[in-house]
């Protein structure tokens, strides 16, 4: 992916340059000989479409020992079953915590009176209506609508989360990416504390 | 089925088994075809009985191999008296030709796809499925009790059929085993009315939303063992709270997540004659007022004199630890291998465990908590160390340090699972002369082609001094920057070794060469991207008969060689997987080899293809 970037920065030289030879068959460094590295790299990426269960955020090959320097050093690179963690070890250490890249964003959600936590993905949703109504569905209950004034004034419950300072706050009031980035926890709470919210 | 404290058997299944067994196996047929069906002599009668009762003593696998060989009446004699059978890969024979030599099988062991196939390096659906071997035995055994699968696919349908069909069946443990869901294991409980273990072990179960805990009949129970850590889905906890109280011979019990820390409580005090005990998630559920922490979850511990095998700690808050200090002198087997907790947090424990003998963990204790765990457990036989975190190119927590000091403390050591960042060949030099006692060495240092940070050099020099130092070596895995030279080594010195697993290592086809000619009794080689090819594997042919599987994935095969290899070695199955887009390229992408009775697999998808 990198070299192309780098062909495209030439590419205006090139393009005008007089030649005998096919377009883009005098470019040294795309020049791909059959080797194991070229093997590995079109296996693994088209391998990691298949499969349905891949590791932490594969994206590409490394192969960085082999190839030209004029390739600009790659970004976090992962390979295919690399190192050997079972898929279910890995993603029970996943789940542990909340920040995951690429992974999703589980969080923790109780709600009162439930008698277990489940654990929702924040990165599948897009937006605070789309979350509350995966909450709605998961939970079977109603949380109502979102009000800056009265918070979730009309309904039994209320959606609230724990932020990075450990302090206890009303899913909706900031946006939906500074939420993201700061949620901790969610924790749905009901009955008159919910309702006491809006008389703030 | 002997079961040690840890869940990987291999090395103790490897024991037993004699190479060629399956191969003889044709042969002997043919001689005990030639045999009529009419009465021998009374001198050969007498002595088949005599031999008969003798042999329901001999339990080795290994053992019967070798007497089945003797002549034609040992063979039948001790077919007749197998009531343990051990298929190593479903593949070598068909469960048709295994029902017929052995017809009184109590227990069957069978293990299906490659290790590799953990990692996702194989697609889904490859094979390994259950379901005709289920079919196979239901007439023949139907008095089989016990069934161990590792890595086989089983259904819910398949559930269901092995609770009908087997009325006095009394154990099943699934390792590493997927498609069954919540609905199978409902069927299956309900119908086991003499079930005695039931053990889900690290394997994939749907969530088909079934309550198959309440399915357990009622009445007592003769629950033995219950594992169910691995399921990731609620359970219905009253019901299980029942079944505890109806099971007095439950030993085992190992929680899954969803199992709070009050919740475990509830359960120890009444199961206080457990020996071994996952304890779920280890905290307790955040709801307010809730008055979980008021309970005194030592003395649940303390009344557990038994505990020997503690594990789960799934999402551990750190506070709780000090409940479990009363069993740790007790504990053999202490598996934290999902608790992120750091060095001050290990110390009061490990410092309590001095009969430790398995200790699995995380990382995240550092070599600081290493060398806490070498100043204490002086009986550790086996230690492994995961990594919190996957990847590559990070800081380690744990280091050649960590390595060192465990050398010099637990000198006793067995078997090692090392994942790390950086390791010196000094380090492993020192364990190999630390630690003769080594049978499994399997050391991961995370980056790719990594060489010693301190002098520059491959590791050759270090897992040399293992395969030269360690002479009770069967197990390897290699990592780190290694040449050809490694492999020299271990052609050469690692005579006893049955299982060598292999990633981004070696120069050239020498390397492979090396092994296949010098490692004599090589059962099961495992290779990934490494620079082997077609003329390494050609040279060292003759040997791969004897092994029970060959894998290599991304390495330097052509499919051309393939093809000559397959036509070379009729009875060795020579499987070629491809990822399902890709197209027919010159390089093979993945070969599985191994050796069978019975030819090309009917079963096999679409993109595998078998030359």
């Amino acid at each position: 992916m990198e070299r192309r970037v780098n062909y495209k920065n030439d590419v205006n030289l090139k393009a005008t340059e007089l030649r005998l030879g096919l377009p883009g068959s005098d470019e040294p460094e795309r020049q791909v000989t059959p080797s194991i590295r070229n093997n590995k790299r079109t296996s693994s990426e088209i391998s990691e479409k298949s499969r349905s269960k891949s590791s932490s955020g594969v994206t590409e090959v490394g192969n960085d020992d082999h190839h030209d320097s004029t390739a600009p050093p790659a970004k976090a690179q992962v390979i295919v079953g690399w190192p050997p963690i079972r898929s279910y070890r890995k993603s029970c250490l996943q789940t542990n915590e909340n920040e995951v890249e690429g992974a999703g964003m589980y969080v923790k959600v109780s709600v009162d009176g439930a008698p277990y936590l489940r654990k929702i993905d924040l990165k599948v949703h897009r937006s605070y209506p789309e979350l509350l109504e995966a909450l709605e569905n998961m939970f079977k209950l109603t949380i109502g609508a979102y009000s800056e004034r009265e918070g979730y004034n009309g309904s039994d419950y209320a959606p609230t989360y724990e932020d990075k300072d450990g302090d206890w706050m009303l899913v909706g009031d900031v946006p939906w990416q500074m939420f993201i980035s700061s949620c901790k926890r969610l924790r749905i709470i009901k009955g008159s504390e919910a309702r006491g919210l809006g008389c703030i | 089925m002997r079961r040690n404290g840890a869940e990987d058997m291999s090395e103790d299944d490897e024991r037993q088994q004699s190479p060629r067994s399956d191969l003889e196996f044709t042969s002997n047929k043919a001689r005990y075809c030639k045999a009529t069906g009419s009465a021998s002599d009374h001198p050969d009668q007498v002595l088949e009985n005599v031999l008969e009762n003798v042999l329901h003593f001999l339990t080795s696998r290994r053992d019967r191999n070798s007497v089945s060989l003797v002549c034609k009446s040992w063979y039948r004699v001790e077919a007749l008296t197998r009531s343990e059978l051990f298929i190593g890969n479903c593949y070598a024979v068909s469960p048709g030709r295994a029902t017929a030599r052995f017809t009184r099988v109590r227990a069957l062991h069978l293990k299906g796809k490659p290790r590799f196939a953990d990692f996702n390096l194989m697609p889904p659906d490859w094979g390994a499925h259950f379901n005709p071997w289920l079919l196979a035995m239901a007439k023949p055994y139907p008095w089989l009790e016990k069934v161990y699968l590792k890595r086989m696919s089983v259904t819910n349908d398949d559930l269901a059929t092995l609770a009908e069909s087997f009325s006095g069946f009394k154990e099943l443990v699934l390792v590493c085993c997927d498609g069954f869901g919540t609905n199978g294991l409902a069927s299956f409980v309900s119908k086991c009315r003499q079930l005695r273990v039931l053990d889900l072990i690290e394997s994939e179960v749907i969530h088909d939303g079934t309550d198959w805990i309440s399915c357990f009949p009622q009445g007592e129970s003769h629950l033995e063992s219950l594992i169910f850590d691995c399921v990731e889905w609620p359970i219905n906890f009253e019901a299980l709270e029942r079944l505890v109280a109806r099971s007095p011979l439950l030993k085992k019990l190992r929680l899954n997540r969803y199992v709070s820390i009050g919740q475990l409580y509830r359960l120890m005090i009444q199961a206080p004659q457990l020996t071994h005990l996952g304890t779920g998630l280890f905290s307790p559920l955040e709801i307010a007022g809730q008055g979980d922490q008021e309970l005194d979850y030592g003395t649940a511990f303390a009344a557990c004199r038994s505990l020997v095998c503690l594990s789960g700690f799934r999402e551990i808050i750190p506070d709780y630890l000090p409940a479990i200090y009363p069993v740790c002198a007790n504990l053999t087997s202490l598996n934290f291998s999902y608790a992120n907790i750091n060095a001050e947090q290990l110390k009061p424990i490990i410092s309590k465990c001095h009969k430790l003998r398995v200790f699995w963990v995380l990382d995240s204790i550092c070599d600081e908590g290493l060398q806490a765990v070498a100043a204490t457990c002086k009986e550790l036989r086996e230690l492994r160390v995961f990594p919190i975190n996957a990847q590559e190119d990070i800081d380690s927590p744990v280091s050649e340090v960590g390595l060192q000091a465990i050398s010099e403390g637990c000198q006793k050591l067995q078997s090692i699972l090392y994942f790390c960042q950086r390791m010196t060949n000094e380090a492993v030099i020192a364990m190999s002369k630390n630690c003769p006692d080594l049978v499994v060495f399997r050391l991961c240092i995370m980056g790719r082609h990594k060489p010693d940070p301190v002098t520059g050099e491959p590791m050759d020099d270090g897992f040399g001094a293992i395969v030269m130092n360690c002479k009770k070596l069967t197990r390897l895995a290699v990592s780190g920057l290694l040449t050809d030279k490694a492999f020299e080594y271990i052609g050469k010195y690692g005579k006893l070794v049955r299982t060598l697993s292999v990633a981004f290592a070696g120069d050239s086809d020498m390397g492979l060469k090396y092994v296949l000619e010098g490692c004599s009794q090589l059962q099961k080689l495992e290779i990934r991207d490494s620079p082997f090819g077609d003329a390494a594997l050609r040279s060292g042919l003759h040997h791969c008969y004897y092994m029970r599987f060959l894998w290599m994935s991304s390495c330097r095969l052509t499919r051309q060689g393939c093809q000559e290899i397959a036509h070379a070695m009729p009875r060795l199955v020579v499987e070629v997987i491809r990822s399902a887009d890709m197209e027919m390229d010159d390089f093979v992408e993945t070969l599985y080899m191994y050796r069978s009775l019975e030819g090309p697999r009917i079963d096999a998808p679409k993109y595998v293809t078998i030359l």
